[in-house]
C-alpha cells in the first residue's frame, strides 16, 4: 500500500448542457482510505459531477480517472469497481437481507461460491445472522443503514461513493453511521461523502466546497476554518456558499 | 402572541397495519406561536399533519384547529388553513404564475387581493413568472410552494419538512421569511429533521417512533437535560470517542462536528479525569470544558 495512492484524480472536469455550464474546470484528487466531503449549495453541480465520477455521464471536457479508469472511456469498468449507497435508495425492501446480499453479489459479477460466502460473512460481521429472513422493509432504520453500507462494498470497491447518506435519520443512527465510515476508511477504502449537515463536513480527512459548478474551497476542516477565520463548517459554509451567486 | 389555542391535539393515535405511526399524541399550538415538530424519518411527522389537514382518520383520539373538529368541520378547516406537504404541491407544467393563480381560485380568491400576503416572497421569484415549476431550482420551487399555501390568507401554517434536503445556507434565508409571516400574526406548525432548527422555533415537541419525548420552549427542553455535559475537542474525534465512551459515569458519549459531547453523572469524572484517561490512552492534546447542553444533546438522551 504506497503513502500516496491516489484513487480518484480530476483534471480540468467540464460538463455543459447546452450554454449552461454545470460543472467548470474542477480538479481535485482523493487518496487511498481518505473520507472525502464533497459539498455545495444546491444547484451547484455536485450531482453532475458525482455522476461523472461514477461513469453515469460523460464530461464534455477534461481527464480523470476514478479507482485507475477512465472517467472518458472506461465508464463500465468505473461502476463494477465502485460502491454506492444514498439515503433515497439502496436496498430491495420486499427481499429479504440475504436475498438483497445475493442480488447485488450478482449484479456486481460476484460467483455463486462468493456470493453464499458473502452472505455469511456480512451476516456474522453485522450480528445479523437471526435477521436472514426478514424482510428489509422490517428492520430498523439504523439496521437498514449498517445492511445498505455494507453491501455497497459487496465487491470490495477501493472507494464507496455515499450520497447523503444520512438525510432524515435521526442523531443516534446518524452517528454510528459514521463510527461505520471511519472503520470503513481505517481498512483502507476511499470514501466521497456528500452531506447537508455541516456537523458531519468536521468528520471529514478533507472538504471541497463547489459554488454554481466551480470549486471554491478545497482543504481539511481544521485548514478551511483558519483560512475563513470561522469557528467551525457551518459557518465556513456559510461564508463561500452564501454569497449572492449568479442568477439562474 | 395571545393564548387563544389555534391547534389542539388529545390522545391522538394511529396505526398502519402493525406499524403504530401515532401514539397517545397531546399537544396544544397558541395562536400566533411559531410551533416546531422535530424528528427523523418516520417518527410519525407527517402522519400527524394529514390528520391535522383533513387528510387523513386518526384511530383515535381528538384534535381541532381554530376550535373546529379536523372530522366535524374539516371543510372549514380545509378554508381556513395553508398546508405546503412534504413532496412539492406544484403543478409542474403549470408556469409560476399559473401554479399560483390555480391555488388563488380553488381558495375563491384572487392573487391581486391577497398580493400583499405573498409580497415579500414572491416578488424574488416574479421575474421568472413564465418559467414552468418543473424548471426552477430547489430554493425557487420551496418560495412557490409557499406562496401558493398563503395565496389565501390562512390563519394557520402548516409546513411539513419545508427545509428536507435543503443547503444550510437556503435553509437559513426560509426561517428567515417564517418569522417574518410569524410576524404578520399566521400561527405556523412546522416540522423538520434538522435539530439545529429548534432554536428557531418559540415551542417544539421531539417525536421519535411515534411519541413525544419532550416539549416545551427550546430552553426549557434544554434546562431539563439531567447531566453534566463537557466539550472534547482534539485531533482525532474517533479515538477519542472509542476511549471515553466505556468510562464508568459516562452516560452518553457523541461526536458533535469538531467536538465530542460527554455527558456524566452525578458521580461521573471531572474534567480533569477525563483529561487524564486520554493521555494516558496516549490521545494528546486536547481541550476539555464544561458545556450547556444542546437539542440534539437532549434528543440522544431522550431517545
Amino acid at each position: 500500500m504506497e503513502a500516496n495512492e491516489k484513487t480518484v484524480v480530476i483534471r480540468g472536469l467540464v460538463k455543459r448542457f447546452g450554454n449552461f455550464t454545470a460543472v467548470d474546470h474542477i480538479s481535485f484528487e482523493v487518496s487511498k482510505g481518505e473520507i472525502f466531503g464533497f459539498l455545495g449549495a444546491n444547484g451547484a453541480g455536485k450531482t453532475t459531477a458525482i455522476r461523472i465520477l461514477c461513469g453515469l455521464s460523460v464530461p464534455t471536457s477534461g481527464e480523470g480517472t476514478v479507482a485507475g479508469f477512465s472517467i472518458k472511456n472506461q465508464q463500465e469498468s468505473i461502476k463494477k469497481h465502485i460502491g454506492y449507497m444514498s439515503q433515497k435508495f439502496s436496498l430491495y425492501s420486499d427481499l429479504k437481507v440475504w436475498e438483497n446480499i445475493e442480488l447485488f453479489g450478482g449484479i456486481y459479477g460476484l460467483s455463486d461460491k462468493q456470493i453464499k460466502e458473502k452472505i455469511s460473512s456480512m451476516l456474522k460481521a453485522l450480528s445479523m445472522e437471526d435477521a436472514r429472513d426478514m424482510f428489509v422493509r422490517d428492520m430498523p432504520l439504523g439496521w437498514k443503514q449498517k445492511l445498505a453500507f455494507s453491501i455497497a462494498m459487496v465487491h470490495d470497491p477501493q472507494i464507496v461513493f455515499l450520497d447523503e447518506p444520512t438525510g432524515g435519520v435521526d442523531p443516534v443512527t446518524r452517528r454510528n453511521f459514521w463510527e461505520m465510515i471511519y472503520e470503513a476508511a481505517s481498512r483502507g477504502v476511499t470514501v466521497f461523502v456528500t452531506t447537508h449537515y455541516m456537523d458531519e463536513a468536521e468528520y471529514c480527512d478533507r472538504v471541497s466546497i463547489m459554488v454554481d459548478g466551480r470549486i471554491e474551497a478545497l482543504g481539511s476542516p481544521s485548514q478551511l476554518k483558519m483560512q475563513y477565520g470561522a469557528v467551525n463548517m457551518d459557518e465556513v459554509f456559510t461564508k463561500i456558499a452564501g454569497r449572492p451567486g449568479k442568477q439562474q | 402572541m395571545d393564548d387563544r389555542i389555534a391547534i389542539k391535539v388529545e390522545g391522538i393515535c394511529k396505526s398502519y397495519k402493525a406499524t403504530r405511526a401515532l401514539q397517545d399524541i397531546n399537544l396544544e399550538i397558541k395562536s400566533g406561536e411559531l410551533f416546531g415538530l422535530i424528528g427523523p424519518d418516520g417518527a410519525g411527522k407527517t402522519s400527524l399533519f394529514r390528520i391535522l389537514t383533513t387528510l387523513s382518520l386518526a384511530d383515535s383520539g381528538k384534535a381541532s384547529v381554530e376550535g373546529k373538529d379536523v372530522v366535524e368541520n374539516y371543510a372549514d378547516i380545509r378554508r381556513t388553513i395553508g398546508y405546503m406537504p412534504g413532496h412539492f404541491a406544484l403543478y409542474q407544467d403549470l408556469s409560476v404564475e399559473e401554479n399560483l393563480k390555480f391555488y388563488a381560485t380553488v381558495f375563491g380568491t384572487s392573487v391581486e387581493e391577497n398580493y400583499d400576503t405573498i409580497k415579500e416572497i414572491y416578488s424574488q421569484i416574479e421575474m421568472f413568472k413564465d418559467r414552468r415549476a418543473r424548471d426552477l431550482s430547489g430554493g425557487m420551487k420551496q418560495k412557490l410552494a409557499l406562496c401558493c399555501a398563503l395565496v389565501h390568507k390562512p390563519e394557520v401554517l402548516f409546513l411539513d419538512e419545508p427545509t428536507t434536503g435543503v443547503d444550510a445556507v437556503s435553509r437559513r434565508e426560509f426561517w428567515a421569511m417564517l418569522a417574518r409571516i410569524k410576524a404578520s400574526g399566521v400561527t405556523i406548525f412546522v416540522s423538520t429533521p434538522y435539530m439545529d432548527e429548534a432554536g428557531l422555533c418559540d415551542r417544539i415537541a421531539l417525536i421519535l417512533n411515534g411519541k413525544i419525548i419532550g416539549q416545551g420552549s427550546p430552553e426549557e427542553i434544554r434546562s431539563r437535560y439531567p447531566y453534566k455535559i463537557y466539550a472534547a475537542r482534539g485531533e482525532n474525534m474517533f479515538n477519542i470517542l472509542k476511549t471515553l465512551r466505556p468510562l464508568d459515569g459516562v452516560v452518553q458519549c457523541s461526536s458533535f462536528g469538531c467536538e465530542c459531547h460527554v455527558s456524566v453523572s452525578e458521580d461521573g469524572p471531572g474534567e480533569g479525569e477525563l483529561l487524564s484517561v486520554l493521555d494516558a490512552a496516549g490521545i494528546n492534546g486536547c481541550t476539555i470544558e464544561p458545556i450547556e447542553a444542546g437539542i440534539e444533546d437532549c434528543f440522544i438522551g431522550l431517545s
